[in-house]
């Protein structure tokens, strides 16, 4: 059984049936066959072509100067001026600091968690206690993410939060988290983990259920350990998936957590919670630069996809599971 | 492919294998039950450390805000009370962003679902002439996209700023989501069913609508949660094409008043220190209460929930 997530095309081809002399014909003739397929296909596709290619297409208005007017089209180009005033403006290394620096302490802490849990839960011998387990850790998934940020700033408030209350009761000084931009960093991770930790869980949880019992009753009339066989059957068992939302989570690396770094930021965080697509959001829609922002948002998608590209070559090398 | 967990029900003859061999296994033994406590103490943390604070936060809901802002409220609520409660249920923007919650959830969710379920049957079926190139043509979309401003521009080109649609349509479709209907559809259609079905005369519409949805009932149930559940808890859509704060969604009022703490109710006493301190912790307890209140509802639906998202994940990881 092949345990590749995401699948570019599934299964086998769709199949260019045995070509006769006259193909043409017989093409159009399966095509107009079909026709009631592509009614069906056609609101997803206009979906697409309008909501995410002519985004695409627009995004030519980085190397231009946008006027409404104009649209995206007519306006002016300027070539890389857009790129060039982003390299040397003063925010540039700021912000693409704290983008690498959420994104990979992110990475380090919060990827491997779910991994761990879901191999410790896996090991347990009550169904029931397994079950409880997993509802429990994945039910911050579904707080919104507003919600999880009002609850860090009522439970990290300096004058009345629960955190804080129990840091005075144990002789400390109250802390301003949310207002500090030492504190970001952490509170954005650990909150993440538990937020997202439980869920993630779930995919790991399933690749291991699919690993062949008999694996680990040959294994331990053999002798071996719980961790020996985590370590030897459930790791490697696992590890296609692993691979493969490793690589994923690359892909999205710098995309990681907009919408909790832009709730949570404060006048006086913003020296580290400034990322580059809160940057993004700041210029170009709240301070309408549609031009250097869009500019900003592409070197943005570049960066990433190159990551993807890079990650996905090395695992190709190492044989691993592959996105394609 | 296996998409039921598969409960481990072969453990039990470890004991009868381990008396067999009694010398090797009892170092092993003791280091597996050493282990087994060890990842047990683990797992009761970690659902201590998810659970804890969602219970403070109940219970300082109810409790009187002087004690929370003391740090006398730990393990039990003190001095009842359910102002927060009250506040909330007074307060109009609340009503007026669930009414909008409402009705974007519900027309967000029935396009969204409909455009996924129709074209991930087209693309799960493997007759179809352009398969190949256009499913190729949603993910790519998975790996580069316009970005924030363009999206936000070709919103307002269409003019739907400050419309419905502007929360409607522009997440409408996610590849993600698209995939795994399509994987549904391609493990759990046979063709059989299809080339018997066309046999009788029945055309492709009529396959799909009569014979396909009515099969795919787990999917259909899985797909309309997924976009509940996003919906009801999504802001930023509307943080960026809604101006008109009549039209904000819930989680964009939450997000006013918890993050934002816009302190329309206490900031204007002007008044003495104390009653300005007095309305400040009333405001915090209307926070708690706020909390709760938004989040009760999946919370309550999530046992109910809980088995259709795992398969989704499993139909996800196994492809």
């Amino acid at each position: 059984m092949s345990r590749t997530i995401p699948a570019r095309h599934g299964g086998p081809a769709a199949a260019p049936l045995p070509q006769r002399k006259n193909s043409l014909s017989l093409r159009l003739k399966r095509i107009s066959r079909a026709w009631q397929l592509y009614v069906l296909l056609a609101p997803a596709v206009i979906y697409i072509l309008v909501f995410k290619y002519w985004p695409m297409y627009g995004v030519q208005i980085a190397f231009k100067n946008y006027n409404p007017v104009d649209g995206f089209t007519g306006s002016p180009w300027v070539g890389l001026t857009h790129f060039i005033r982003f390299v040397n403006s003063y925010q540039f290394g700021q912000v693409v600091g704290n983008t690498l620096w959420i994104a990979i302490l992110g990475l380090l802490v919060a990827f491997p968690i779910p991994i761990i849990l879901a191999l410790l839960v896996n090991q347990l011998q009550s169904e029931r206690f397994k079950k409880f387990t997993q509802t429990v850790l994945y039910s911050p998934a579904f707080i919104s993410t507003v919600v999880v940020v009002g609850i860090m700033f009522v439970l990290l408030s300096p004058r009345s939060g629960l955190v804080n209350n129990a840091i005075q009761l144990a002789g400390g000084e109250p802390v301003f988290f949310m207002g500090s931009a030492e504190w970001f960093r952490p509170v954005y991770v650990i909150s993440d983990v538990w937020q997202n930790a439980g869920f993630s869980m779930i995919v790991y949880l399933a690749a291991l259920a699919a690993i062949d019992p008999a694996l680990h009753d040959a294994a331990k009339v053999d002798g071996a350990s719980k961790l020996q066989r985590i370590r030897h059957i459930d790791l490697p068992g696992i590890m296609p998936v692993v691979t493969i939302l490793f690589i994923l989570a690359i892909g999205n690396l710098l995309n990681v957590g907009f919408e909790k770094a832009l709730l949570m930021q404060t006048p006086l965080n913003i020296s580290s919670s400034e990322i580059i697509q809160t940057y993004v959001y700041h210029a170009g829609l709240q301070q309408a630069q549609f031009s250097y922002s869009a500019a900003i948002g592409l070197f943005n998608s570049l960066l990433n996809l190159a990551l993807l590209l890079v990650f996905n070559t090395i695992a190709r090398r190492a044989n691993q599971a592959t996105l394609w | 492919m296996s998409l039921i967990t598969n409960p481990r029900t072969t453990d039990t003859p470890n004991r009868t294998v381990s008396q067999a061999r009694p010398k090797q296994s009892l170092r092993a033994r003791y280091g597996d039950r050493a282990f087994g406590i060890a990842a047990t103490a683990v797992l009761v943390l970690s659902i201590l450390a998810v659970v804890y604070p969602l219970y403070f936060i109940v219970i300082a809901s109810i409790s009187d805000p002087n004690a929370v802002y003391e740090g006398k409220v730990w393990l039990l609520p003190s001095g009842i009370t359910t102002e927060g409660y009250e506040r909330i249920f007074a307060d109009s923007r609340i009503w007026n962003g669930l009414g909008n919650t409402l009705v974007y959830t519900v027309l967000g969710t029935a396009v969204s679902v409909s455009t996924i379920l129709c074209g991930a049957y087209a693309l799960s079926r493997k007759d179809m002439p352009g398969r190949k190139f256009l499913m190729l043509l949603f993910v790519i979309t998975m790996f580069f996209d316009g970005g924030l401003i363009t999206k936000y521009l070709v919103v307002r080109d269409l003019g739907m700023l400050d419309t419905v649609w502007a929360v409607v349509l522009p997440g409408a479709v996610g590849v993600w989501n698209l995939i795994i209907a399509r994987s549904f559809f391609e493990h759990t259609i046979p063709n059989e069913l299809r080339e018997a079905a066309q046999m009788d005369g029945a055309t492709d519409f009529k396959f799909f609508f009569k014979m396909v949805l009515p099969l795919s009932k787990p999917l259909i149930m899985l797909m309309i949660m997924i976009h509940v559940v996003a919906h009801w808890n999504s802001f930023f859509d509307a943080l960026i094409f809604l101006n008109d704060d009549t039209k904000y969604p819930l989680q964009l009022v939450l997000r006013n008043i918890l993050i934002q703490s816009d302190v329309s109710s206490t900031g204007t006493t002007g008044g003495d220190i104390e009653s300005y301190a007095a309305a400040q912790r009333i405001a915090e307890l209307t926070k708690y209460a706020m909390i709760v209140v938004s989040s009760l509802p999946l919370m309550i639906a999530l046992p109910f929930m809980q088995k259709h998202f795992t398969k989704g994940a499993m139909i996800g990881a196994v492809k």
